[in-house]
């Protein structure tokens, strides 16, 4: 069994085509895996019997005829992603119990392609957060062990946190995440797995808890880069159901991976090596530029010069948005409802008792910069810079094809440290932000171990709807990498 | 005719905006694909996107937006080629997202104009402000619980057109011209039906008052949601002279928004505003800007229909009636068309007669509507050619047209079955002018003496004699010749 | 900008959101440090620059007008914590 639960989804996907095993049998080992690390917390709801059923009829699929891309490989769904029938809580008391009558266009499309769901995986609360802590079902924990402190909990980052524990930990094949400012990539560092948020408008956002919709992507998490640009051409199309979806072809992701990167220019911006840059970080950067040029790559020093103004540029922007896409949660329709004598009192006690602590302060922050007579100087003014921060990308992407950065300034950090202040929790989305605000693609893979054991990633960034690119350089120094390790337990 | 207030200190003028809502005529709503019909069951036509459910989308609606930009062309106004949807922020019942998505800085219709028709026959040109699209909310209804209200959803998400005036309006009466012209407009378009009582059209009125000959713009008031012509003039009515006497009574005016009591015809401030009105606006982020093609403005242009003020020019001109009379004809289309079929072919003023006179009140007594008219067009052209034709004297056309509407006969079938048909044989009415006059030799004497007006008594006498269809004229004639010699 | 307690419970009524009292110091504390953070950007000259609402390099896609949704109040009901004969309740609202 344990050998069915370390295949890549390329592996496991050949295999099943060759009858080397069932799909029932390899959603099964999954199942008990499941139930093994419960310890991590990884899961919101486990949908065991529903996952034998997919499997049983991908199984019946495929003896009557061709399987779908996917079909019976085991998946998690990220609690973010509506689905049919199955809870959805986006990880907040205010969700809790909601059934959605309907089914995310992305998790529809897996399913559609013969994907398994195993159930729904934990985050930060309406993925809100870099930690996986303000979930209020509580966190998720990072399979990784420090080697100096093995007692110690760990986050697994956040806002997709079960997402990238379970792929961790092998209770899943692959997980869908979600990216609104470093969501798939930062918790794929800090796990050790490989994550890519594609550029705004590649996958349907309908049918997605929304966040800032501005921002909000969804993408594939799983353990090797071919895994993500098989899941990606699963999850990725026009959907008319979504105004900001793009209408443009879906290319084979995964006929990209070449090998070959011979000639590419890779753009190393100076403005991501701030004083204070941790040296082991600093290292595993310089040692992924030196693959790149070992494989006929050309690195080339970029300027990015409004780079130090995407943090608080994103924490006006996100929070704007979440303060409207979040005013539906009223205790009305769905949900929570915490009881009032009027209409009013009913709203403010639903949504005290409804929304923790980060959602609540994210909400108030953009409450008070869409609020008359300081419009202006907070959000038009970063909805200024943004545009100069996409600029800089723009004008980058004039002299190279990729840009090769860390994914996150630390490696994964205890479940009791970055508790104080949310600034310095923030801080832990710096690398990935600024893509975000651009709309890019920027996918993490891990590119080795801190001295204390955990994984680093480093992030590649692309052109707009140039994924094609960074999975070719992703792959090439996936090989170079050659990242074996693997968490405690597995 | 200006509108005055007289105050303690001196005489007033009002000032008034109106804000209309009009619902679009389309089978979808503005962002989804539930139907706009009224009177279903209780949300049976919401989506979940009406719904406000998690992870759902707007996607706009083409016919939608082509009715706003028609509108817009219909009023004279600029077209917007890039217009944004916003988001505008509160918490209510019936909103179930928390926040209706309607236009802000750059709505889809710019500047444009209204022309007012005044009853002596001219004109007022009225400034309109801006047009957007917006979703329309939910509706609460408060009345089916002693404890709770009840949402119903089925107009979460109806695209409305916000249709905002200038504020050029200076008396109640205005006000109700304008809405009439508006909803006459918006009807001959087809992008709303105009229908208050169903309240796919709504107005919010806004009112302030100001010394005469002042130009300054005070506080002004804002009357939500009243739902007829005649209760927005009571509104603005009763408002005007809360103001004055506010002032006059040393006090100011807060600006807020009341609400009208038809029953008290008062306006009321509303309650429950503990929380100051701060909506956040900012460009939805599921939506990207607006753009239309140019191309897409000029194929609705070229198919705009013929609108009330061209029909007005073209029936005074080619029909050569009075500004007043083409004016109530083209307020409505149906009714335009009528007199139009009416008077193909005939002589216009006596079609407008006809149509204007004995036919309206047919029409209003019969509480039917020009669709459904009491008497159709061709059979009251049919009845004007009996009259041209000699076969009705007027008089008997009228008795003719009562039984038409009593009977949904055609004249002719009538003219017949009732014998009705005009006497213009000499012999006949000589006979019986001669029988009159031979009963009553004395008041022949009266005539003769100077007394003349008896005459018309004569006549009564032969048209009576004549069950009323002795030609007029000829007895006239006839009378005045013998018995005058 | 630092936040004062009574701008905190202001901003807390837009948001429908009760916060206790004795939650406001720490709160305005909070709200204020993020606000100095962010207030970074008045550091950066955007003159001329025209604000970002979205990245995606498309128009307004439109759907036809066709009747495609709704129809299904049971769904729509299914998951409210309250409601009867067909309708959403919440406590009377007077206006």
């Amino acid at each position: 069994m344990t050998t069915l639960l370390n295949l890549s989804l390329a592996e496991a996907r050949d295999a099943l085509a060759k009858g080397e095993f069932t799909a029932v049998e390899l959603t099964t080992a999954h199942i008990k895996a499941i139930e093994a690390r419960r310890d991590l917390n990884a899961f919101i709801v486990e949908t065991p019997d529903l996952a034998l059923d997919a499997a049983k009829a991908s199984d019946q699929r495929r003896k009557a005829g061709p399987a779908g891309a996917m079909d019976g490989l085991p998946i998690g769904i990220k609690d973010l992603f509506c689905t049919e029938g199955v809870q959805t809580t986006a990880a907040s008391h205010i969700l809790e119990g909601f059934k959605p009558p309907y089914e995310s266009t992305v998790s529809a499309r897996l399913k559609a392609a013969g994907a398994v769901s195993l159930g729904k995986l934990n985050l930060d609360e309406f993925a809100m957060g870099s930690s996986n802590k303000t979930s209020y079902f509580g966190a998720a924990i990072n399979p990784w062990k420090k080697a100096s402190d093995p007692a110690a909990r760990l986050v697994p980052g956040g806002s997709s946190g079960g997402s990238a524990a379970a792929v961790a930990a092998r209770m899943v094949m692959a997980a869908t995440g979600t990216d609104t400012g470093g969501s798939i990539r930062q918790p794929a560092a800090f796990c050790g797995i490989t994550g890519i948020k594609p550029t705004y408008g590649r996958c349907s956002r309908w049918g997605i808890v929304a966040f800032a919709s501005s921002l909000d992507q969804a993408g594939p998490m799983a353990r090797t880069v071919r895994d993500c640009a098989i899941m990606l051409g699963s999850m990725a199309g026009h959907d008319p159901k979504d105004s900001t979806s793009v209408n443009m072809a879906v290319p084979d992701f995964e006929k990209a991976l070449s090998g070959d990167i011979r000639g590419l220019k890779i753009g190393i911006p100076k403005e991501y090596r701030p004083v204070g840059l941790s040296e082991e970080v600093a290292k595993v950067w310089d040692q992924g530029i030196e693959w790149l040029k070992a494989a006929g790559a050309t690195p080339v020093e970029i300027t990015l010069p409004h780079t130090k103004y995407a943090l608080p540029t994103y924490y006006i922007i996100a929070p704007a948005e979440c303060s409207s896409n979040l005013a539906r949660y009223d205790g009305l329709r769905f949900g929570l409802r915490v009881p009032g004598k009027t209409l009013d009192e009913m709203y403010r006690k639903t949504r005290a008792a409804g929304f923790g602590s980060e959602v609540r302060r994210r909400i108030l922050i953009g409450t008070y910069v869409l609020s008359a007579g300081y419009y202006d100087a907070y959000y038009a003014k970063a909805q200024k810079v943004r545009r100069l921060i996409a600029e800089d990308f723009r004008k980058a992407f004039e002299t190279v094809d990729v840009i090769l950065t860390p994914t996150a300034p630390t490696p994964a950090f205890g479940l009791d440290e970055n508790t104080d202040d949310p600034v310095t929790m923030w801080l832990n989305d710096v690398f990935t932000i600024p893509t975000s605000l651009a709309g890019l693609p920027g996918l993490s893979l891990p590119a080795g171990l801190s001295a204390d054991g955990l994984p680093l990633g480093l992030q590649l960034i692309g052109r707009p709807f140039d994924e094609e690119t960074v999975f070719r350089v992703a792959g090439v120094m996936e090989s170079a990498a050659n990242f074996t390790a693997k968490p405690e337990g597995v | 005719m200006a509108y005055i207030i007289q105050g303690d200190t001196g005489d007033w003028e009002v000032v008034i905006g109106l804000e209309v809502h009009a619902q679009v005529i389309s089978k979808a709503k503005l962002f989804s694909g539930a139907a706009t019909d009224f009177g279903a069951e209780p949300n049976s036509q919401v989506s979940f996107v009406d719904a406000g459910f998690p992870g759902m989308l707007p996607v706009i609606n083409e016919v939608c937006v082509a009715q706003a930009v028609k509108t817009g062309l219909g009023l004279k106004a600029k077209i917007n080629l890039t217009s944004v949807f916003a988001r505008k922020n509160y918490f209510y019942a019936d909103l179930p997202q928390g926040y209706q998505i309607s236009q802000y800085d750059l709505p889809i219709v710019g500047e444009g104009e209204l022309i007012l028709d005044l009853p002596d026959g001219s004109t007022r040109t009225v400034g309109i402000e801006r047009l957007h699209l917006e979703q329309d909310a939910g509706k609460s209804i408060h009345d089916m619980h002693p404890s709770k209200s009840f949402i119903d959803l089925n107009r979460s998400g109806v695209a409305l057109m916000e249709i905002v005036s200038k504020p050029d309006l200076r008396s109640p009466e205005e006000a109700g011209l304008y809405l009439a012209k508006l909803r006459s407009i918006l009807r001959y378009l087809g992008t709303c039906d105009g229908n208050m009582q169903e309240g796919s059209m709504r107005c919010d009125a806004n009112v302030s008052v100001r010394p005469v000959g002042s130009t300054e713009l005070r506080t002004r008031c804002e009357i939500k949601n009243v739902n007829s012509i005649r209760f927005v003039q009571q509104a603005i009515e009763y408002e005007a002279r809360r103001h004055i006497d506010v002032y006059e009574g040393g006090g100011t005016i807060d600006q807020e928004t009341r609400l009208f009591d038809s029953a008290k015809g008062e306006t009321r401030s509303m309650r429950s505003k503990e929380h100051a009105h701060d909506y956040r606006y900012f460009p939805d982020p599921d939506l990207l800007p607006l753009v239309i093609d140019r191309a897409m403005v000029e194929a609705i242009k070229a198919q705009l229909p013929e609108l009330p003020d061209e029909k007005k020019a073209r029936f005074m001109a080619d029909y050569g009636l009075n500004a007043y009379d083409a004016g109530v004809l083209v307020a409505e289309k149906a009714s335009a068309e009528f007199f139009e079929t009416v008077a193909r072919g005939r002589d216009a003023k006596a079609a407008c007669n006809w149509v204007m006179g004995d036919f309206f009140a047919a029409l209003n007594a019969s509480g039917r509507t020009i669709e459904d008219p009491p008497v159709s067009a061709a059979d009251l052209g049919a009845l004007i050619d009996l009259i041209k034709d000699g076969t009705l004297s007027g008089r008997l056309a009228k008795d003719v047209f009562a039984l038409m509407v009593e009977t949904g006969k055609a004249p002719a079938v009538l003219v017949e079955e009732k014998g009705l048909r005009q006497v213009t044989d000499t012999g006949a009415i000589e006979a019986a002018v001669d029988a009159v006059i031979k009963a009553n030799p004395d008041k022949v004497q009266q005539v003769r003496d100077g007394k003349t007006t008896l005459l018309g008594w004569f006549v009564g006498q032969v048209m009576k004699a004549t069950q009323g269809k002795a030609n007029p004229a000829m007895v006239n004639e006839m009378l005045s010749r013998k018995v005058l010699g | 900008m630092s936040l004062d307690k009574s701008t905190v419970r202001a901003i807390a009524d837009l948001a429908r959101i009760e916060v206790q009292d004795e939650e406001l110091d720490h709160l305005a504390g909070e709200l204020s440090n993020i606000l100095h953070f962010v207030e970074q950007l008045s550091e950066v000259n955007t003159d001329g620059v025209l604000p970002m609402s979205s990245v995606a390099d498309i128009t307004l896609p439109m759907r036809a007008d066709v009747i495609n949704d709704g129809g299904y109040p049971d769904k729509v009901l299914a998951n409210a914590p309250e409601a009867a004969e067909g309708f959403f309740t919440v406590p009377k609202v007077v206006e």
